[in-house]
């Protein structure tokens, strides 16, 4: 079975306030020296075992619907690919 | 004849009766769309209301772009039909390429629930030209992830191109240039945060300003059908 995994970012120039609330929380855990947190999406897919173009198609899946181009970045890597597990 | 505007309720919807209401009080004729239905059963305009479509699974508005009716509505603002997104629906309206840009989180990550103070920067769209440019509105925002952002090249190229039809007079959620509400290059598909179906009536509304969108809607339409 291939197994997907994509990461969804967002794009440096985008501002995150969940990751800098989370680095403005770092101090009370007594963590002092972490300059910048940004806080991407994982998703890991699951192909049929008889799936074709599994690449192809998870980046089709990435850049239409995982991931808003206007705002975020993303990256594939395929775990086990087809056949291979 | 009274002009059919369209309403979409996706599940998660919520402003949809309001969005009704308003249009009934404006003089128009609210019609109930459905997101799993492709008709729009000849609607002269189509008002997607605010919410939370899908859950807000993903991201605001990426999983209502591809329900049903949306396609048809695409098709039909492409032809020239005017389409209001509010809140949620501008959300759908950019996840779908309607409209340039992406909504946000809001910068400090509060949701926030206030009436807000506008300006409308042009009337030349189809959902604002019963307002002089310029002129200052008072209409309630209520969302969490509201912060307009796109690319420097493209909100020059809305500002050139007076696109930008709603601004923020005290910016609620760190919008890129106070960006409220933008337009398409036609003018037909405007989308903005802030709620007009919630200032139409004195009693439940902080103005009645909300009435101004739907009136605009119904004279470019009256103005189209005696051309």
């Amino acid at each position: 079975m291939a197994r997907v995994v994509v990461d969804v970012m967002l794009k440096s120039e985008i501002l995150d306030p969940q990751g800098e609330a989370v680095l403005g929380a770092l101090p009370r855990l007594g963590v002092t020296d972490v300059a910048s947190v940004r806080i991407g999406k994982r998703v890991e897919i699951e192909f049929d075992d008889s799936a074709r173009s599994v690449e192809e198609q998870s980046r089709v899946i990435a850049d239409q619907l995982l991931a808003n181009p206007v705002i975020e970045n993303f990256t594939i890597s395929i775990d086990s690919p087809n056949g291979a597990a | 004849m009274t002009a059919r505007i369209g309403i979409v309720t996706f599940p998660g919807s919520l402003d949809d009766r309001d969005a009704a209401r308003a249009v009934h009080l404006a003089g128009g004729e609210p019609v109930a769309l459905w997101h799993d239905d492709a008709q729009i059963y000849g609607v002269d305009a189509v008002y997607l209301p605010g919410g939370f479509s899908y859950g807000d699974a993903l991201r605001s508005g990426a999983i209502a772009r591809f329900s049903q009716v949306m396609d048809t509505i695409k098709a039909a603002a492409a032809q020239g039909m005017p389409v209001l997104g509010v809140c949620n629906g501008f959300q759908v309206l950019c996840e779908s390429h309607m409209l340039p840009g992406a909504l946000t989180r809001n910068a400090h990550l509060r949701y926030r629930s206030r009436p807000q103070r506008l300006r409308v920067e042009t009337g030349r769209t189809a959902w604002t030209n019963a307002f002089p440019d310029g002129a200052e509105v008072l209409i309630p925002v209520k969302h969490g992830e509201g912060r307009y952002v796109a690319d420097e090249a493209t909100l020059d190229e809305l500002e050139a191109a007076g696109r930008v039809v709603f601004r923020y007079l005290d910016n609620p959620n760190g919008s890129m240039r106070d960006i409220a509400g933008v337009s398409n290059e036609a003018g037909n598909v405007v989308g903005l945060m802030p709620h007009p179906e919630h200032a139409v009536e004195a009693l439940i509304g902080p103005s009645t300003d909300g009435l101004g969108v739907v009136a605009s809607v119904l004279a470019h339409l009256s103005e189209g059908a005696a051309r």
